[in-house]
């Protein structure tokens, strides 16, 4: 467990099929290759249960997901779920998901957020089939890595 | 939602993005008749047929993996089958009870994120499951719990739990040993024990009168409750190799969604996934899961979808129950798959995802590479008869508000637990009422 404090898990959240929703996923990746002794990685798809199951026993966690909210593509995103309820009032009007905002809202209810939890996330401009981001969010992920990486030595 | 310190801007949120189907429920009422019902959805897997193309028959199991989060494990199941089919080998022995074992732990995950964090919520008067945790903690906890097994037994057999990488066409890159999979024993006769205990508590769950006179089709094998291989059978005389299955079932295109609606030929829609199985394979099951479904009052037979809850948690039972089965009599391989010799040909493979059939068929050239590519996911496949029963549960709920009407078609819907991918993802309902 002491490792696990000391030590941030960073999860990228995405499909690689969906367009700019696989910027979690690449974000993920280009992280692994600048070798921060502190960060250890992690991908997931989005499912809420898995993510509990991921973050379970991490003090410092930071997921990385693509944003669809309605804002300029390309805009960066910083949350902080212990200062801010994570919206789920799209869960309401879904059929079938339980994904990053409920497993957040779910883990504060439980009692099983990480100590420190934070959102980075990146408005996307599509996110139909095909492969490969929009170059409005891959020309994001340059500031997006360095605030991340900010975030992680900072701590 | 805003947010605002040194290092952010305030911003409206309104959700994390999880686009991966997005759907719209379109009803017409008219002198308290509903005279109009369209379910429109858009489905994934054309782009994934077009994108195999090309590709070595080898690719089929990890690229048609990434279709559905929820249900990897059957797509790479129908992909391999569908491979080997073509391709003449057969896998048996330990490689294909590692196959059941792997299908065990996906049924165990879905169907306990459907019954704990979607459907239960419905009954219970929740708006949600976070909802419900606030009142009931213990129960969500041991929903999760069961999940986290579900996904110990995918992730020692398919190598990860997100995308598993460990299946290929022939078996496995590697197979576990016996001690890898006693470790789990003792987790799964826990689970076992909570599924049973899950049975008894949706069978207590408040249930609409609703039974419709459907056609149900599932797989069928002579000796075992399916997973991966069977006869397609329906309670309507149904009974065809797989191979047959375009002869027999058709894609139709309807003009209000971008996803095909199946029918059987010269009829009409059908059903396929856990209500479907049970009402076919009853007889299949081991005593222990008769005996709870006995208890639950469902013995033998259920034609109310929603009680399908109640038939994925006696399903979460029996995978529990196979699971356990398979670790006791386990025998490791001589080697972790069956070698394969590319070649022209045609092959097909059907197996029983969560949500019901899924049906793959591949043509190979003679080096092995895909030249055409065809994908059945059970939510098209569900969708027509979704539809149908929309159309006659909202006419009991014709004098309601709008929004009591979305959460009454919302629970009508999740009945079928439409997948996350392959159908629905959030739903926008429009009533004309005239």
């Amino acid at each position: 467990m002491n490792k696990r404090r000391q030590q941030v898990l960073c999860i990228g959240v995405g499909n690689e099929f969906r367009g700019d929703d696989a910027l979690g996923l690449m974000v993920a990746r280009q992280l692994a290759t600048r070798q921060i002794p502190e960060l250890v990685l992690d991908e997931q798809s989005g499912e809420g249960a898995a993510l509990l199951q991921a973050w379970s026993g991490w003090d410092n966690v930071i997921i990385v997901d693509a944003i669809s909210s309605g804002n300029a593509p390309g805009t960066i995103f910083r949350l902080d779920a212990h200062q801010q309820t994570i919206p789920t009032d799209f869960f309401v009007y879904s059929s079938h998901a339980f994904s990053v905002a409920e497993a957040i809202e779910m883990g504060r209810v439980l009692g099983q957020l990480p100590t420190r939890l934070i959102v980075y996330g990146v408005e996307g401009a599509r996110f139909d089939h095909g492969t490969g981001v929009s170059s409005v969010v891959e020309a994001a992920i340059p500031e997006l890595i360095a605030r991340i990486e900010a975030e992680i030595t900072g701590l | 939602m805003s947010t605002k310190n040194s290092t952010t801007r305030t911003f409206q949120v309104d959700y994390l993005a999880r686009v991966e189907g997005e759907g719209a429920l379109y009803v017409k009422v008219k002198d308290d008749r509903v005279t109009d019902v369209k379910l429109k959805i858009f489905e994934p897997p054309r782009f994934f047929e077009a994108f195999l193309q090309g590709r070595q028959y080898s690719d089929a199991p990890d690229i048609t993996a990434r279709i559905c989060g929820i249900c990897p494990i059957a797509y790479q199941m129908s992909s391999v089958h569908a491979m080997e089919d073509a391709l003449g080998v057969t896998v048996d022995g330990p490689l294909r009870e590692l196959r059941r074992m792997i299908y065990c732990g996906e049924w165990i995950e879905s169907h306990v994120l459907h019954v704990y964090m979607l459907h239960a919520p419905d009954f219970l008067g929740y708006q949600d499951a976070i909802q419900m945790a606030q009142d009931h903690p213990e129960v969500v906890q041991n929903g999760l719990k069961l999940k986290k097994i579900g996904n110990a037994l995918v992730t020692l057999l398919g190598g990860r739990e997100i995308h598993p990488i460990n299946v290929r066409v022939g078996g496995f890159y590697k197979t576990p040993t016996k001690r890898q999979l006693r470790e789990l024993t003792d987790d799964l006769k826990w689970a076992r024990d909570t599924a049973l205990e899950t049975v008894r508590f949706t069978a207590g769950l408040p249930f609409p009168d609703f039974e419709q006179d459907y056609e149900f089709v599932a797989l069928r094998h002579p000796d075992e409750y399916p997973f991966n291989e069977g006869r397609l059978v329906s309670n309507r005389g149904l009974d065809i190799d797989i191979k047959d299955y375009n002869e027999y079932f058709t894609e139709v295109h309807v003009s209000h969604s971008t996803a095909l609606h199946s029918r059987i030929k010269e009829r009409d829609a059908y059903f396929v996934g856990p209500l479907a199985r049970y009402n076919l394979n009853y007889d299949r099951l081991p005593p222990l899961v008769q005996e709870a479904a006995r208890e639950a009052g469902i013995e033998g037979s259920c034609k109310n979808p929603f009680k399908s809850i109640i038939v994925r948690s006696l399903e979460t039972l029996y995978a529990c129950d196979e699971a356990l089965r398979i670790i006791d009599a386990y025998e490791e391989p001589e080697a972790p798959f069956v070698p394969i010799e590319p070649h022209a040909g045609v092959g097909h493979g059907c197996s029983e995802a969560p949500r019901g059939i899924l049906y793959h068929r591949y043509e190979l050239d003679d080096k092995g590479d895909i030249l055409h590519a065809q994908i059945v996911p059970p939510t098209s496949q569900n969708q027509k008869t979704i539809e149908d029963d929309l159309w006659h549960f909202v006419e009991k709920a014709i004098d309601l508000p709008d929004d009591k009407m979305l959460w009454h078609c919302e629970q009508a819907i999740r009945n079928y637990d439409p997948c996350i991918s392959c159908s629905v993802h959030f739903l926008k309902l429009d009533i004309e009422r005239e």
